[in-house]
C-alpha cells in the first residue's frame, strides 16, 4: 500500500484514506463493522459468500467490499433497507440447503453462521431449500468431516494451503454437488493430511470438528474398575478460561486441577511434567549431536501435525528429528510405568487421559508406536481443550466460583504428585519459541557445566512465523530457528536444504502460535476473529507470566525430575529411559506435494 | 552413530508415477515442466491422459499430481469440476444425451431420468457389468431433431422415455450376440 491517500464518501462522510484499501478495512477504520462470512484477513480473498455486499454510486450490482478497492471519489453506502434485505436474502440462501440439525450440533452458540442469521435479522424462512444429503466421514482419529453443514466458504481449502502448505483439502464437483474433500474425495484417514485440526478452527460451521473422545472418557470415569488418571498440556491453563467467559489471557491452572477432580479423575497429572523430562532428554541429544553423533539441525519432536508433515512432505529430514516422544505421550508412559509401580497398580486397570490443544494428539496417541508391550495404548483418550470445556459445564460444574468449594474436602489445586512438578520452562512449551527457551536454559548449563544467570531468551518470544537467533555457548557459535505454522516451517527447512541456511537446532510446532493456536482450542470468544494473533499474544503472555511467577524456571532443576531419574530412568539417554522417552519416525503415503 | 536408513522417497515415488502412466503422458508432462508455468498446462495433460485411458483413473492422476508438482487435491478438483472428464471407464455402449436448449425444451431431462432408472446409475457413470455409461451433451447439433441422443455412433431423434426399456434392449442383445 502506498503511502498516497484517496477521498471516498462513506456513508455520506467525506473521508481520507491510504490508496489501495479495500472498502471493508476503509470502513473498519471509521469503526463500521461490515459482516462477512468467507473473508479472513490472513488468507487469500474468495469473494465467495456475498455477505460483505456495499452499494457504490454509480454501480450496477452491489459489490464485496472485501475485495474491491477503494478509488477516488469512490460513494459508498454500507448501509440501507435494500442492502440490508440484500444480505438477509443472501445469508438466508445459505441457510437454505444447510443441514440445520442446530440443537444437535457441537457447535450450536459458536456457529458463526447462526451468529451471523441472527444480526442479519432472519427470523423467518423464505426459501425453504433441498437440503444438503451428504455423506460425513469419520475415518480420521482426528478430524471429522460434515459435508452436509458445509456452507463452501472456502475458508478450510485456504487454511490447509496457505498456513499449512499441505493442500489437503479442495472444492470437488460443482455447482450445487461441489464439496470440499480430500483427493478424489478419498477418506481423511488415506489423505496427506496432517491433523492439525486448522480447519475446525477456522471453518464457521461444523463441516470440520475433532473426533470426540468424551463418551469414553465419561464411561471410564464411571468404572470402578479403572484408576482414571488425567494430565494437561501446558497451553490449556492458557485458554480454558475463555470457555467460561473469563478473559483471554487468564492463566488458570488452579480452576482447572480443581475442575478435573470434581469430575472424579483419581490423579490429576501435568503434562509439564513430560515437558522438563523433553527438555532434559532433547538437550542430552542436543549435546551427543553437537559432539557429532547424529545429523544437524536437530529438529524438535513435540508437536504431532508437525511429525505427520515431516514424515509426508519432508522425510528426508526424519533423521533429524529429536527420537524424543511428545510430553504428553513421556507423561503417559511414565504413568503407565513409574507411576503403576510406585501404587501398585496394574498398568492395565490405569484409563490415561490427555488433555490437549492439539486434534493431531488423538491420531499420536493411537500411533503403534506408543504402545505398551502388550500391545496397548499409553494413552487412552485424548481430550481437545473444548471437550473438557465442555465436560465441565455438561457435570454442571460452575467454574467461576472454584476452587472457592469446599464441598467436596479435596485438595483442590495443585496437581498431584510424582508427576505434576513443573519448572517455568515447561510452561512455556504451549507457545511457539518456548521449546527453544527451555531447551537453552538447560543447554547452556549443561554445556558449559556452570550456571547461566539468564533465564529469558527474548528472541525467540513473540508469535512471528518465523524467528532466527545466533547465540554464544561454550566458544561455539549455535543458530537457532523456531518456526510455527507449516508453510513457515517450509521455507526454514527449504533453506537448510538447499544450503543456504545453517542451523543447530529448529523448533516446529504445527500450528500459528504453537499450540495455543492449537485445533483443539476454544472457539475465539466475542470481539477476536479466528487465528487472531492478539489473541495468541494473550495466550502466550498467560504462559509467560506463569513461567515468571515460578521459583523453578529451568527443567533440570525441577527436583521430581531429578528423583525419577535416581529411582527409576538412572541418567538421560539411558537403555530404560531410550525405551519408555523415545520413538521412531518412518516415510508415510501419500506423499505430499506443495506448490 | 546407529545407521541411518535414506528415508528419501521422493525420487522412488517420482519413479512409480512415471512407470504408471502412458508414455504419452510422461512425454507430455515432461513438456510441461519445460515452461515457465507447468501448473497452467494441467487441463492438457488430462486431456492427454483421458485421451490415452478413455477416463481419469485416480492412481493415474495422483501420479500426474506427482510428476507435475501439483497437489493431489488440486488435480482431482480441477478433474470433477469439467463435465468433459470422466471418472470411470465409459461402458461398452455410451449413451449420450443431448441437454441443449432445444432438446432441453422438448424434455430431455425426462430421457435422462428415465436412463438412470432402468441403468440404476447416474450421469458420469458406468453400470457395474461395464455394459452401459451415461453422460450428457450440452448440444449436439441437431436442434431439429429434438430430442436427440447418440448411443456411440448411432443417433436417435425425437426419443420419448417410453423408448428407453428398448434402446437399452437393443444394445443388449446385440452385445449378446457378439459374444456368441
Amino acid at each position: 500500500m502506498s503511502s498516497e491517500t484517496i477521498t471516498i464518501t462513506l456513508d455520506g462522510q467525506s473521508v481520507e484514506v491510504p490508496a489501495g484499501i479495500s472498502i471493508m478495512d476503509a470502513a473498519e477504520r471509521f469503526g463500521i463493522r461490515i459482516p462477512r462470512l468467507c473473508y479472513h484477513p490472513d488468507l487469500s480473498l474468495a469473494g465467495s459468500c456475498r455477505v460483505c455486499i456495499v452499494e457504490v454510486e454509480g454501480m450496477a450490482h452491489y459489490m464485496a467490499s472485501c475485495s474491491v478497492q477503494c478509488w477516488e471519489g469512490m460513494k459508498v453506502r454500507t448501509n440501507s433497507p435494500d442492502i440490508r434485505e440484500a444480505r438477509r436474502d443472501i445469508v438466508e440462501l445459505l441457510l437454505d440447503n444447510h443441514n440445520m440439525d442446530c440443537q444437535a450440533c457441537e457447535r450450536d452458540g459458536h456457529c458463526e453462521l447462526q451468529n451471523l442469521a441472527y444480526s442479519m435479522g432472519v427470523r423467518e424462512r423464505l426459501f425453504e431449500g433441498r437440503r444438503k444429503q451428504l455423506e460425513g466421514d469419520s475415518s480420521s482419529v482426528s478430524v471429522i468431516r460434515d459435508p452436509s453443514r458445509c456452507i463452501l466458504c472456502g475458508r478450510c481449502v485456504r487454511v490447509c494451503a496457505e498456513i499449512q502448505g499441505v493442500h489437503n483439502l479442495h472444492r470437488h464437483g460443482r455447482g450445487f454437488e461441489t464439496v470440499v474433500s480430500p483427493a478424489n474425495q478419498e477418506p481423511m484417514d488415506e489423505s496427506v493430511c496432517i491433523q492439525c485440526g486448522q480447519c475446525i478452527n477456522v471453518c464457521p460451521t461444523a463441516a470440520f470438528l475433532e473426533k470426540s473422545a468424551t463418551e469414553q472418557v465419561w464411561a471410564a470415569l464411571a468404572d470402578p474398575k479403572k484408576h482414571v488418571v488425567v494430565q494437561t498440556a501446558p497451553s490449556i491453563r492458557a485458554a480454558i478460561a475463555e470457555g467460561f467467559g473469563l478473559p483471554p489471557g487468564t492463566p488458570s491452572t488452579e480452576k482447572m486441577v480443581c475442575a478435573l477432580r470434581h469430575l472424579g479423575f483419581d490423579a490429576v497429572f501435568d503434562t509439564n511434567f513430560g515437558a522438563d523430562l523433553t527438555i532434559v532428554e532433547e538437550a542430552h541429544e542436543f549435546i551427543q549431536r553437537l559432539g557429532g553423533k547424529g545429523p544437524l539441525p536437530l529438529l524438535t519432536s513435540c508437536s504431532p501435525g508437525w511429525i505427520s508433515f515431516l514424515e509426508k512432505f519432508y522425510p528426508e529430514l526424519i533423521p533429524n528429528a529429536s527420537s524424543c516422544r511428545s510430553p504428553m505421550s513421556m507423561t503417559s508412559a511414565l504413568t503407565k510405568s513409574y507411576y503403576a509401580r510406585q501404587k501398585g497398580i496394574d498398568p492395565d486397570d490405569i484409563y490415561m487421559v490427555a488433555v490437549m490443544p492439539c486434534v493431531a494428539k488423538k491420531y499420536e496417541a493411537a500411533r503403534p508406536e506408543h504402545v505398551m508391550e502388550n500391545g496397548k495404548p499409553y494413552t487412552d483418550a485424548v481430550l481437545t481443550t473444548r471437550e473438557l470445556i465442555w465436560m465441565i459445564k455438561s457435570w454442571g460444574i460452575d467454574y467461576w466460583t472454584l476452587p472457592n468449594i469446599e464441598f467436596w474436602n479435596l485438595p483442590n489445586d495443585e496437581f498431584d504428585s510424582p508427576l505434576g512438578l513443573s519448572s517455568g520452562a515447561s510452561d512455556i512449551f504451549g507457545t511457539t519459541g518456548g521449546v527453544m527457551e527451555a531447551t537453552l536454559r538447560t543447554a547452556i548449563e549443561t554445556l558449559t557445566g556452570e550456571p547461566h544467570g539468564k533465564i529469558d531468551f527474548e528472541m525467540v518470544r513473540g508469535v512471528e512465523g518465523v524467528k532466527e537467533a545466533e547465540l554464544e555457548i561454550a566458544g561455539k557459535t549455535i543458530r537457532i530457528a523456531v518456526a510455527n505454522g507449516l508453510v513457515n516451517a517450509k521455507s526454514v527447512l527449504d533453506a537448510v536444504l538447499s544450503g543456504e541456511k545453517v542451523f543447530h537446532v529448529i523448533e516446529v510446532m504445527a500450528c500459528p502460535g504453537g499450540c495455543i493456536g492449537g485445533g483443539g482450542q476454544p472457539y475465539p470468544p466475542s470481539g477476536y476473529k479466528v487465528l487472531d494473533p492478539e489473541l495468541l499474544r494473550l495466550r502466550a503472555s498467560a504462559l509467560y507470566q506463569i513461567d515468571a511467577e515460578k521459583k523453578l524456571r529451568r527443567s533440570h532443576e525441577n527436583p521430581a525430575i531429578r528423583k525419577l531419574y535416581d529411582e527409576f530412568l538412572e541418567k538421560p539417554g539411558s537403555e530404560v529411559a531410550h525405551q519408555l522417552l523415545h520413538t521412531t519416525y518412518r516415510p508415510r503415503t501419500p506423499r505430499g506435494i506443495q506448490l | 552413530m546407529k545407521h541411518i536408513a535414506n528415508t528419501d522417497n521422493l525420487q522412488a515415488v517420482l519413479q512409480d508415477a512415471r512407470e504408471q502412466l502412458p508414455e504419452t503422458v510422461v512425454q507430455r508432462i515432461d513438456q510441461a515442466l519445460a515452461t515457465s508455468n507447468p501448473r497452467s498446462e494441467l487441463i492438457s495433460v488430462l486431456h492427454k491422459l483421458q485421451g490415452e485411458r478413455g477416463y481419469l483413473d485416480r492412481t493415474d492422476m495422483a501420479a500426474v499430481a506427482q510428476l507435475l508438482r501439483i497437489p493431489t487435491s488440486t488435480v482431482t478438483g480441477v478433474a470433477t469440476f469439467y463435465h468433459f472428464f470422466r471418472l470411470q471407464k465409459a461402458g461398452k455402449y455410451n449413451i449420450n444425451i443431448c441437454t441443449g436448449t432445444a432438446c432441453y425444451v422438448r424434455g430431455a431431462s425426462k430421457i435422462v431420468e428415465r436412463f438412470q432408472e432402468e441403468l440404476g446409475i447416474q450421469l458420469g457413470e458406468t453400470t457395474s457389468d461395464g455394459m452401459f455409461s451415461l453422460v450428457q451433451a450440452r448440444c449436439l447439433g441437431m436442434c431439429g431433431l429434438a430430442p436427440v441422443i447418440m448411443i456411440n455412433d448411432d443417433v436417435y431423434e425425437r426419443v420419448t422415455p417410453d423408448d428407453v426399456t428398448s434402446l437399452i434392449r437393443t444394445y443388449s442383445d446385440k452385445a449378446r450376440a457378439v459374444v456368441h
